[in-house]
């Protein structure tokens, strides 16, 4: 695979990008999670990627690393795309939060942990935003079932 | 009202409103939130000094019950998400998984997935402008721009069978051609839509109330709108020329003329100004399509996509086997990850779609606009006043279905 924009992240980050592909002309970089806060920075601010379009994550259940965040970039000047992802691992899983760079990641990482259960490291107001206060497990994890009950509230008033 | 003890918010300090400033609750039962959002302001006066916007009253698990369903089942749920421009979702949603599939559909049934989505994007803007002048009092404008709405909606249904709920797309084609008079009845209506248009446009643009109303209100810059994710009009009013239509063209979008309108102010005003004259364009690209639509079939030939003809299954056993397996197993994409784009009433629609090989998605994310959008609106509120709050949430043009899915 010959592109420009894989060979320049993973000429810039040698050691942390883990794979590239292309499937269907969609063109992705898969990243260790450590490595990701810098290299939005680095699409964001030297290859012109101004958009965060859109961020969310994925569950692999049996496999390890579990969770993976996938995040989908747009540049307007270039008109170009690009997906970043980062494997995050089952238990405790953290990652760093993109808050910092694009004002728009914080309702996005919101529904990711609301889901999926992933911390957001950095995030200001890391809280549940389509679930209630009270709600049991994320339910976008694999091993959610999904007919499980939740267990009723008081009345508040 | 005033022995009610406030309700204690994890955000919010009450003992810090000493100063004055007030805690006022916004919906969610509230005219002007459409029904689902409820906003905590903080006021000082008339002002908002803080706004902490609350979501999650429709949330149905969408993504979570299409990764247990067969990828045509999904396609009714996609109608639900945005169902003032349902045939938007259900294009997106077909794209995405003839992407992942590799597969191209004739290009009549592309034709029609255009037209479909153009007068989506009709009945979406239609919706939005008449329900936010409702709002701030211009009744008669909701009248006339609904009775627009209604003669595409009896238009859509002719052809889809369903009003908000068409399901029109499956993968790989349609669920049936277009009726044999579409091509008329369209330019009838078009004909309706643009005079209701042309009254609307009359009644409002130029309208001293309705202008102070949106003019100036709900502000917001281009840096801030990109840095916010902000797509569709809400973006192109700061002035960012950017439409998925005419960036990526999918379907057949780069065979017909169009522009694509800009504001410059990023108000209220100007998102009103660019849905007006989005209108106009689409009522053109729908016009070139009708002209130009070719004869042919509609579903991709190959029995693996798109179900065989009757005929053929009761004659013959290699359809009646790819009936069977496509109703039970349905389609199996390869294993693979892609992301599709349209540009929907309210900016980018995304599905991100990951299979593993077998006939139900692994997981399929939708990329909502008015998400982006509805988490702006703190920012587009704040310092403004309490009444403004209607306008810019009416422009914003929130969709309970696709926000919270």
């Amino acid at each position: 695979m010959n592109s420009y924009l894989l060979d320049t992240i993973k000429g810039k980050f040698p050691g942390e990008v883990l794979d590239t592909h292309a499937f269907r002309g969609d063109e992705t970089v898969v990243i260790k999670k450590e490595a990701l806060l810098k290299a939005a920075a680095f699409l964001r601010d030297e290859l012109g990627f101004d958009f965060l379009m859109d961020l969310t994550a994925a569950d692999y259940l049996p496999r390890e690393p579990r969770y993976e965040l996938v995040c989908h970039f747009y540049s307007s000047r270039h008109n170009y795309r690009l997906r970043l992802k980062c494997p995050v691992e089952g238990t405790d899983p953290k990652v760093a939060s993109l808050t910092s760079l694009w004002a728009g990641a914080n309702w996005f990482e919101r529904e990711v942990y609301d889901m999926f259960g992933l911390m957001f490291e950095g995030h200001p107001d890391l809280r549940r935003i389509l679930m209630y206060d009270g709600f049991e497990g994320h339910p976008l994890r694999k091993d959610y079932p999904l007919k499980k009950r939740q267990p009723r509230l008081a009345h508040r008033d | 009202m005033t022995d009610k003890k406030p309700e204690p918010q994890k955000n919010w300090n009450l003992e810090s409103l000493e100063d004055g400033r007030m805690v006022l609750n916004m919906g969610p039962s509230h005219p002007a939130m459409h029904g689902i959002v409820r906003v905590l302001l903080t006021v000082q006066g008339e002002r908002v000094a803080a706004s902490d916007v609350e979501i999650g009253y429709l949330h149905r698990g969408f993504e979570k019950t299409c990764e247990n369903v067969t990828y045509n089942q999904c396609v009714p749920y996609t109608d639900r998400l945005n169902y003032v421009s349902p045939f938007i979702n259900n294009v997106g949603f077909a794209l995405a998984v003839e992407k992942l599939m590799g597969i191209e559909t004739p290009a009549r049934c592309q034709y029609i997935r255009v037209i479909m989505s153009e007068l989506s994007r009709l009945t979406d803007h239609l919706t939005c402008i008449g329900a936010n002048a409702m709002e701030l009092s211009a009744f008669t404008v909701y009248f006339y721009l609904i009775n627009a709405r209604e003669a595409l909606y009896k238009l859509t249904d002719s052809a889809a069978g369903g009003r908000i709920t068409p399901a029109y797309t499956r993968v790989g084609g349609l669920t049936r051609d277009l009726p044999p008079d579409f091509k008329k009845n369209a330019a009838e209506t078009l004909k309706i839509v643009r005079r209701n248009l042309a009254d609307a446009g009359a009644l409002l643009t130029r309208n001293r109330i309705f202008y102070d109303r949106l003019h100036n209100t709900g502000h917001i810059s281009k840096e801030d709108a990109i840095a916010l994710s902000f797509t569709g009009p809400a973006l192109r009013s700061t002035g960012v020329p950017l439409d998925v239509r005419k960036a990526t063209p999918y379907l057949v979008y780069d065979r017909f003329d169009f522009d694509i309108p800009v504001g410059s102010n990023g108000d209220n005003y100007d998102r009103y100004l660019v849905r007006m004259e989005e209108m106009q364009q689409s009522i053109r690209i729908v016009e070139q399509a009708l002209a130009q639509l070719p004869d042919g079939p509609v579903n991709h030939p190959d029995f693996g996509v798109s179900l065989p003809p009757k005929k053929e299954v009761y004659e013959n056993i290699e359809a009646l086997m790819a009936h069977f397996k496509l109703t039970f197993e349905g389609v199996k994409p390869p294993k693979g990850e892609v992301y599709q784009a349209v540009e929907g009433g309210n900016g980018e629609v995304g599905f991100y779609l990951v299979s593993d090989g077998t006939g139900k998605p692994w997981r399929l994310r939708v990329r909502p606009p008015c998400f982006s959008l509805t988490g702006g609106l703190s920012q587009m509120i704040q310092g403004g006043y309490i009444a403004d709050i209607v306008s810019t949430f009416g422009q914003i043009n929130m969709i309970g279905g696709e926000l919270e899915r």
